[in-house]
């Protein structure tokens, strides 16, 4: 291909772990301004002076707070991600499968919320100001201002309680078959879609509005196109770089942002497990989820910010 | 209607419209919505393989009288009266999905930009063949052997490969030829040209006009040809059909129109509008010269300009000529310091100008003073006409309150505006009168040179005419000098005392009005000047056959 999009994809790339650098070192700064000792919250309130001194001498908190950060990022680098203070394990191992259950979870809702919000968005611009653009439009609204939590019990109330037809806690372990995997996260991906979906949509929408007014769209239509085929064909494709953008913001909720469901059906993810942390002042815990959390939210920016590079034929074709 | 009564025999007739009416909704600012009759009763009959020009100004109707013939209406327009029987039956009656299978099959559609009208995202190939292959008329093979030989036939470089580009990859003349194509691939049997011509330069013109010409005439198709140059339409139709505000005013042969027309409105369309203009002597030393300017953009990747020198004279005018990238527009940049030239000097009073807008004081800045093609993007459409004007007086005068009131009122009066136009908004002006207030905001700083970029290019003929006898009385009132930018000779001849054609960012050819423009000529100022369409039958096959260079942009 060609050199523009090579230099504005490395560009983008080099500004990614730039952020990433700089996220590291509010991370770290952030967890140095909390209030309380390390070495106390693991000793708690009857330790002794000697062993509190020993302890810290012991985890290097008398270092200046520069090599500590040097030592904590070396360690990132290189997968260490240090040790639990409440539980002694190691962080990477107990990450790792969580990990996985929220990208599980993440995948299967962003399956089934992308595709759908982007056919109610080019439903909602073929019947535009008519009954079907209003009840898409009405319906994904309503489904985006009820708090996810209220969601979750609904979803809860009905179809596990009421219909019966799946768990209403959402218990995963190594080795469980994908079918009963599958049943047991329908509920948690239903919530999370019905979360997502409003705001892909109107994105969608309004960024395929937006170009139904170029001549082209005319051109299309003097071609004796059908209006839906003239949306699909002649449109989305000038529009998917703002649709890219809201879907990759999404995907990163999708992950970030699930704390409130996976505690709604128990649900052992990352968000779980960082809920479970900060109570118990686990600060390495805290670092590393924080650290992750915000590799993904960048990852998928440069992403987004890739695909609409890659999507713009002047950028892909120079003259 | 003279030539129309015999083509009435149903087989032989394509197209026929009868009583066409056609209405929209407007919503003026401050007002209530109400609706507007855009079309008025217009009939006509087109015969198969014959070529109908419409013309008029803008306003008359006849885009949306060509639209009219695929049962289409742009935006909230309507069609609400009369009969469009095409093939020999009412499209106007017929549901939508009828409508769709005549579009693109039985009428194509050439628009006025190709740049805007080609989908930026999909390959030229893709699109020139879409309608065919949407219609069944061909396969993919087929329909794309069809479109090679079509490309081949426009005279298109590469028309082997050329299908693989996008848009954006191939210039404006050849894209308006790739849509030309693209209208015929289907074959149909009407297309409609909605000024094909107008956004090129007049050195494209010829050559999309001459293609589009033989294109016709080796396949057969009938057309309606939409433009507002009866000069050009007169090279292409067999018939012309002129409208005023969506009323029929004349139709005839073409001949007929241009040597014998009935109508004083078509009359005044005709007649050539010269405005009368005595060249003036270069007076004593010029009070602006530019001298051996080099200016490139993208940090010297590209150079607009290459050892440009002119004079202006103290309230005369210089006419820059070029098409479209020859750099007279650069030229403006360079002289107002927008974009600093790489070497060479711009001399103001026998004084050297900074070059950058940076380095200029406030008065320079006064002194030079500009006006664009688009009037109506140059102003801030949220502010009234006042406002507007009075800008300058307060920047530059330090003038409030009612003595600057009583100066606006005065540049109304000089732009031959009331005071009433003071409290309007851009959004309530027509399009002529926007190009005015801009001549007064420029004149309210009390320049000594106002540059104009290609001011009348966007407005119609006739009120293009009005805005350049303005320009010539308020130089003599005024004692202003213009930098005249445009690609329009005609123009030229009626404002300019000297005149520099430029061409690929040099000054190929500098003097006086009367030397610039009489032999012996140069190769390009030879191919600019011939390429200007006369209102003659048989110019097109002349100027062709005539020419000593290919254009450059074409």
């Amino acid at each position: 291909m060609s050199s523009p999009i090579v230099r504005l994809v490395a560009q983008r790339l080099a500004l990614g772990l730039l952020l990433l650098l700089a996220v590291s070192i509010l991370i770290f700064a952030g967890t140095q301004i909390l209030p309380g000792d390390v070495a106390q919250s693991i000793l708690g309130q009857s330790a002794t002076p000697e062993s509190l001194a020993n302890l810290r001498e012991e985890l290097g908190l008398n270092d200046p707070a520069w090599q500590r950060y040097l030592r904590w990022l070396g360690g990132v680098v290189t997968g260490d991600l240090g040790t639990a203070l409440s539980s002694g394990q190691d962080i990477a191992q107990s990450i790792g499968g969580r990990l996985w259950n929220t990208l599980f979870l993440a995948f299967w809702a962003a399956v089934v919320s992308v595709p759908l919000a982007i056919l109610l968005g080019l439903l909602a611009v073929r019947y535009r100001n008519g009954f079907v653009d209003k009840l898409i439009s009405g319906l994904a609204l309503a489904s985006t201002s009820l708090p996810e939590f209220f969601v979750g019990y609904l979803l809860v109330f009905f179809f596990a309680v009421k219909l019966q037809w799946f768990p209403g806690i959402s218990t995963v372990y190594d080795g469980m078959p994908f079918g009963e995997r599958m049943m047991a996260i329908a509920l948690p991906a239903a919530a999370l879609t019905l979360v997502v979906l409003a705001h892909m949509m109107r994105m969608t929408r309004a960024a395929i509005l937006n170009v139904m007014q170029s001549a082209y769209i005319e051109t299309a239509e003097l071609k004796g196109l059908r209006p839906f085929d003239i949306i699909r064909k002649h449109a989305f494709p000038n529009a998917v770089a703002p649709v890219i953008n809201v879907v990759m913001l999404n995907l990163a909720f999708l992950i970030v942002g699930v704390v409130v469901i996976e505690v709604i059906f128990v649900y052992p993810g990352m968000g779980q497990y960082l809920v479970d942390h900060v109570s118990k002042r686990d600060v390495p815990v805290v670092q590393a989820v924080g650290l992750i959390f915000a590799a993904v939210y960048i990852g998928l920016n440069i992403i987004a910010d890739i695909a609409a590079i890659v999507a713009n034929p002047r950028l892909r074709h120079p003259r | 209607m003279p030539d129309a009564a015999a083509g009435r025999d149903r087989p032989e007739s394509l197209l026929e419209m009868r009583k066409l009416r056609i209405e929209a909704t407007v919503y003026p600012p401050g007002e209530d919505p109400k609706n507007i009759t855009l079309v008025h009763d217009v009939s006509l009959t087109l015969k198969r393989g014959r070529v109908l020009g419409l013309i008029g100004e803008s306003g008359a109707g006849k885009s949306t009288i060509g639209l009219a013939s695929m049962g289409y209406g742009r935006g909230g327009v309507r069609i609400t009266g009369g009969e469009v029987v095409l093939n020999g039956r009412d499209i106007l009656r017929a549901g939508s999905s009828t409508t769709r299978k005549l579009r693109g099959r039985e009428v194509c559609y050439v628009a006025q930009s190709a740049a805007a009208a080609f989908n930026p995202a999909h390959r030229l190939m893709d699109q020139v063949v879409e309608a065919a292959l949407l219609h069944g008329v061909a396969g993919r093979a087929e329909a794309e052997r069809r479109a090679v030989a079509l490309f081949r036939k426009l005279s298109l470089p590469d028309p082997e490969n050329i299908g693989r580009r996008f848009p954006h990859q191939v210039s404006g003349g050849q894209l308006q030829r790739v849509m030309t194509a693209m209208a015929l691939c289907p074959e149909p049997d009407l297309i409609v040209f909605d000024e094909p011509t107008t956004a090129l330069d007049v050195t494209t013109q010829i050559d999309v006009l001459a293609a589009i010409k033989e294109a016709i005439r080796d396949t057969r198709v009938a057309a309606l040809y939409i433009t507002h140059d009866l000069a050009v339409v007169a090279q292409v139709s067999d018939e012309i059909m002129v409208l005023r505000h969506g009323r029929l005013v004349e139709w005839g042969g073409t001949r007929q129109i241009i040597k014998e027309p009935r109508q004083e409105y078509t009359n005044a369309l005709v007649s050539v509008h010269e405005i009368s203009h005595d060249e003036q002597q270069p007076g004593g030393t010029p009070f602006l010269s530019v001298k051996n300017v080099t200016a490139s953009y993208g940090g010297g990747l590209v150079k607009v300009l290459k050892d440009v020198s002119v004079d202006i004279f103290p309230g005369q005018t210089l006419a820059v000529v070029g098409e479209s990238g020859s750099g007279k527009s650069t030229l403006a940049r360079a002289i107002t310091g927008l974009l600093p030239p790489e070497k060479g000097s711009v001399t103001f009073g026998g004084r050297k100008l900074g070059n950058r807008l940076s380095d200029r004081s406030k008065d320079d800045l006064r002194q030079l003073q500009m006006i664009y093609q688009m009037a109506d993007v140059a102003m801030n459409p949220r502010q009234p006409v006042a406002t507007i004007i009075g800008r300058p007086l307060e920047f530059y005068f330090g003038l409030k309150g009612a003595e600057r009131d009583r100066r606006v009122a005065e540049l109304l009066e000089k732009i031959e505006m009331g005071k009433g136009f003071a409290d309007r908004y851009p959004a309530e002006l027509s399009g002529g009168q926007k190009q005015r207030v801009c001549i007064a905001r420029a004149l309210a700083a009390q320049p000594r040179l106002i540059i104009c970029d290609e001011v009348t290019s966007a407005l119609d003929p006739l009120v293009a005419n009005g805005i350049l006898k303005l320009l010539l009385d308020l130089q003599k009132e005024e004692g202003v000098a213009y930098l005249f930018i445009t690609h329009d000779l005609a123009t030229v001849k009626s404002i300019a005392d000297s005149i520099a054609v430029m061409y690929r960012g040099e000054v190929v050819r500098y003097g006086q009005k009367s030397k610039v423009l009489s032999p012996p000529f140069d190769a390009y100022t030879d191919l600019l000047l011939s390429s200007v369409p006369e209102m003659e039958i048989g110019w097109l096959e002349k100027a062709i056959g005539g020419r000593r260079m290919a254009s450059a942009g074409n």
